[in-house]
């Protein structure tokens, strides 16, 4: 039937949009949690990575499949570094200030890109370019299968690297108790540079997987709203809520895009985000805090 | 004793299956000092957080001069004469003592909106009689040199009194002070236990006060009230509690 | 050294308490009246718009600053100030209460967003007034019948009573005028019970709550207070520039007005201005610095963005305090001469401040 493929076809595209919503939302999920600063320059180390692909792979003639761990890896040193040297200065003062931190570092990282690379929106090659599989009679183009397989394995990976290793342990006990950890023995500032690092790693590889369904361009910076959207839906401080905050609200973008009257698909995320904030502001799988007087 | 002051009968509160306050019955008279003792964790702060709402009770009654407050909104406990201090200060940090206690007299109005905007003789007046209180307590409780200082470079003392300061400057009949003497070295704790009999001698304001110091407790207050685990232990003179078998088990110890 | 010697209450709450002051002050007033005459039109034009910005900026300042809820899309107040008041006069409301309206028009959307934000705290409301800004953003771009959308609205020149005020002199006069009389209320307001509860809303809300201040009722107030100032300075943008697009409202003014405010000094009136003043001739500034740099790299906006994100950064990173905090280190230096003491402001590092556990 039409319906059905036409829902289910909505509903991959939507899960893979939602996908690499999701792996923004863990990347800024994993700077809050252990060193409390709401990364606003995520979407700006995101939207680089995705030039510094570009630059490998129609500059220098790389694959895709080389070009994504190697923009991985230099965003993961960048964003160490910037952990290590400037975010660490604002340790200890309120939260307002980490957010003008990398609001800052967002515009100095958005004007050099700007300056460096030109304004022009571009594309690179990817080895699946315009093909397509068939799944149980839908059509999927393989793009979307390569998206969430990359996001399962980068899930599954992290799931595996907080809850098995010592190293991800001592993240999680970091990021619970940061006075605890230290009086445990556990090197806490240099696992918040880590966990920076990782959360640039993240920010590359979403940024290499964005970038061929909406081209390599300044404005990639603006998914960090979507990726905003995704973290308070799925609850602030939650990984599994990041991910499945990211996959609801692609799915609500495609799905509002065809049932919905023209322009609301462009909205429908931050409206859910507004919402989800006034009437169930805690998430789905908020952490429950409070305050002792 | 005449009509009690403040009321309180079988009050109780939980979170998540753990009885913070366990049906705690007393009345505080008016002019006394009353102190309530017991170990870290029997509910003593929570009793205050329950009086004055920050914590919703789970069950009991809490009675202001007769009318029953144990549900009315968090801002308007200073309008039934309660004002209190905290066990981790809660100042403005980012305002002046002067302002600190200025602020003190909030729940008294200087005007509306427009008035304020256009500083109108009238409330130019009400400024003035601000200042003028807030100046006496400045004199009573010795903060005149820290007076424009902002507060959160003061010491720690300071910053304690200046919170008793704020809470007197509301002019409450009943005042909460949250361990009042922690942090204090002997010299301030002496000095902390005058005023406490001058707000009591002096300005006629009731006290309730949690405390550890057993020697300022000795001193000032009135009667005592020892709580363990959420319930109410033994209630006495301070010579009569300090020799309570039952106390000197759970708490001062032989 | 300067001793305050007070000899009534009065006298420390009075705005020009010094002799240097008053000459100070009486002599910018003087300069502010002379310049359109002696100025080219072209210098009077940026100072009118830095004016209008001066008025923005306060309005930010008063909900940011004053009570410590951060807003990251206050263009969106400023934008439909703007557009209420281009369509009030489009429809002939006279030129003072179509302002009236507009700035009346942006305080109720204020209360629209600060109703809900009274339970939200610091990072969500920051992230929900983003949000806010982007919808607003694009519905001045949809509703075409109103806005005229993306192809934008011209906007009538300013005249009352048939004399037009859209000259430049006028114009200036006009700004200069509306800035000074907010700015003259909102002095009022910080040093009288009202302004006071927002700082303490910002700096303890438990205390406040139990000195009989009624957290949600002033957070609401500095929301329509703040919208409402802001929407004045849409109202008067309109006719500083004439032609009115929802991109002149986007993601890069709020972020501008945000800069004036963290950057002049949060909590103070004078760093809104001072912030204000830095934000709007850093354009300026850099355009001067384009023919220094390369051509590729004076290209394109880039180097505005970038030179933005350092001023930001290096303001967050060195002096948190802002230009005001400066001031008034400067102007401590200059009373306590030479008594002064280099560590009187030195901040003290906290490593262990948690504010998720608010």
């Amino acid at each position: 039937m039409e319906n059905v493929t036409q829902i289910a076809q909505l509903t991959i595209n939507g899960m893979s949009i939602g996908a690499i919503y999701g792996l923004v939302a863990l990347g800024l999920v994993l700077t809050y949690k252990s060193t409390e600063v709401l990364n606003f320059a995520h979407g700006d180390v995101l939207m680089f990575s995705a030039f510094l692909g570009w630059g490998l792979i129609e500059g220098l003639g790389a694959s895709f499949w080389l070009a994504l761990p190697a923009a991985a890896i230099v965003a993961a040193a960048a964003t160490w570094l910037l952990e290590q040297r400037v975010v660490r200065i604002i340790a200890g003062q309120p939260q307002f200030a980490g957010v003008m931190l990398t609001i800052g570092l967002a515009f100095m990282i958005r004007g050099m890109v700007s300056m460096g690379f030109g304004p022009e929106s571009r594309n690179f090659t990817t080895p699946w370019a315009g093909q397509i599989s068939h799944v149980g009679g839908i059509v999927i183009a393989d793009l979307n299968l390569i998206i969430i397989a990359v996001t399962l394995v980068i899930t599954a990976g992290l799931y595996g690297f907080l809850t098995r290793s010592a190293v991800g342990v001592a993240i999680q006990a970091a990021s619970q108790n940061q006075l605890a950890a230290y009086l445990s023995g556990i090197r806490v500032k240099r696992l918040n540079s880590l966990v920076w690092g990782i959360s640039g790693a993240i920010a590359a590889v979403s940024g290499m997987l964005l970038a061929p369904i909406t081209m390599v361009d300044i404005g990639l910076w603006a998914v960090l709203l979507k990726g905003l959207a995704a973290l308070v839906l799925g609850g602030f401080g939650s990984v599994r809520g990041a991910i499945v905050g990211g996959l609801l609200i692609g799915l609500i973008e495609q799905f509002s895009g065809v049932f919905l009257p023209d322009g609301f698909k462009d909205v429908m995320a931050y409206l859910v985000l507004i919402g989800v904030l006034i009437v169930w502001p805690r998430g789905l799988f908020s952490e429950a805090h409070g305050r002792r007087v | 004793m005449s009509a009690p002051l403040l009321t309180v009968e079988h009050l109780s509160v939980s979170f998540g299956g753990v009885k913070a306050v366990d049906d705690v019955s007393f009345q505080v008279g008016s002019g006394e000092i009353f102190a309530i003792i017991g170990p870290n964790g029997a509910g003593k702060t929570s009793i205050f957080n329950l009086v004055t709402r920050v914590f919703e009770a789970g069950g009991g009654r809490v009675t202001m001069r007769g009318k029953d407050i144990t549900r009315v909104p968090r801002n308007d406990i200073v309008r039934f004469g309660i004002a209190r201090t905290f066990q981790n200060i809660e100042l403005f940090e980012g305002a002046s003592v002067l302002d600190n206690l200025l602020l003190g007299r909030h729940r008294f109005p200087t005007g509306n909106l427009l008035q304020q905007i256009f500083y109108t003789p009238r409330v130019r007046h009400a400024e003035d009689a601000a200042r003028d209180r807030a100046e006496d307590i400045i004199a009573l409780l010795d903060l005149a040199p820290h007076r424009n200082s902002p507060v959160a470079g003061l010491p720690y003392g300071v910053r304690k009194v200046v919170e008793i300061g704020r809470a007197l400057a509301a002019e409450p009949e009943l005042l909460l002070l949250d361990e009042p003497a922690s942090g204090l070295n002997p010299e301030e704790t002496r000095d902390l236990a005058f005023w406490i009999e001058d707000i009591k001698k002096d300005m006629g304001i009731t006290v309730v006060m949690v405390e550890h110091d057993m020697s300022l407790v000795a001193e000032t207050a009135d009667r005592v009230m020892v709580m363990n685990m959420g319930r109410v232990l033994t209630t006495g003179t301070p010579q009569q509690v300090q020799s309570h078998p039952e106390v000197v088990a759970a708490y001062l110890g032989a | 050294m300067r001793f305050p010697y007070d000899t009534a209450y009065a006298d420390s709450r009075r705005l020009l308490r010094f002799t240097g002051q008053k000459l100070s002050y009486g002599a910018l007033l003087l300069l502010l009246c002379a310049a359109p005459f002696v100025l080219p039109r072209f210098y009077v034009g940026e100072l009118t718009y830095l004016f209008i910005f001066c008025l923005a900026s306060l309005g930010l300042m008063v909900l940011t600053g004053y009570t410590g809820l951060v807003s990251l899309g206050h263009a969106a107040f400023v934008g439909i100030g703007a557009y209420t008041h281009a369509w009030l006069l489009g429809h002939g409301v006279p030129l003072f209460i179509s302002l009236a309206l507009a700035a009346t028009a942006s305080g109720i959307m204020g209360v629209v967003i600060g109703v809900p934000a009274i339970r939200i705290s610091g990072l969500y409301l920051a992230i929900v007034t983003l949000a806010f800004s982007v919808l607003v953003e694009h519905a001045m771009g949809r509703w075409v019948s109103v806005t005229g959308g993306f192809s934008g609205l011209s906007v009538p020149a300013p005249e009352v009573f048939g004399v037009s005020l859209g000259g430049p002199k006028a114009f200036y006069f006009l700004c200069l005028a509306c800035l000074i009389l907010v700015l003259l209320g909102l002095i009022n307001l910080t040093r009288t019970r009202p302004g006071r509860a927002l700082v303490g809303v910002r700096d303890s809300e438990a205390a406040a709550r139990s000195l009989g201040i009624h957290v949600a009722g002033y957070k609401v107030l500095a929301f329509k207070l703040s919208a409402a100032i802001c929407g004045l300075a849409g109202g008067l943008m309109a006719h500083q520039t004439r032609f009115l697009t929802p991109e002149a409202f986007s993601m890069m003014l709020s972020m501008q007005l945000l800069l004036a405010v963290v950057i002049g000094g949060l909590g103070s009136l004078r760093g809104a201005i001072l912030g204000a003043i830095v934000i709007s001739l850093l354009p300026t500034a850099i355009s001067h610095l384009k023919p220094l740099l390369s051509a590729r790299l004076a290209g394109q906006s880039g180097l505005e963005v970038f030179m933005f994100g350092l001023v930001l950064t290096a303001f967050v990173l060195f002096e948190p305090k802002g230009i005001n905090g400066r001031w008034l280190k400067v102007k401590a230096f200059f009373e306590y001469f030479p008594l002064y003491r280099r560590d009187t402001f030195r901040r003290t590092k906290a490593y262990m401040r948690s504010e998720r556990y608010k």
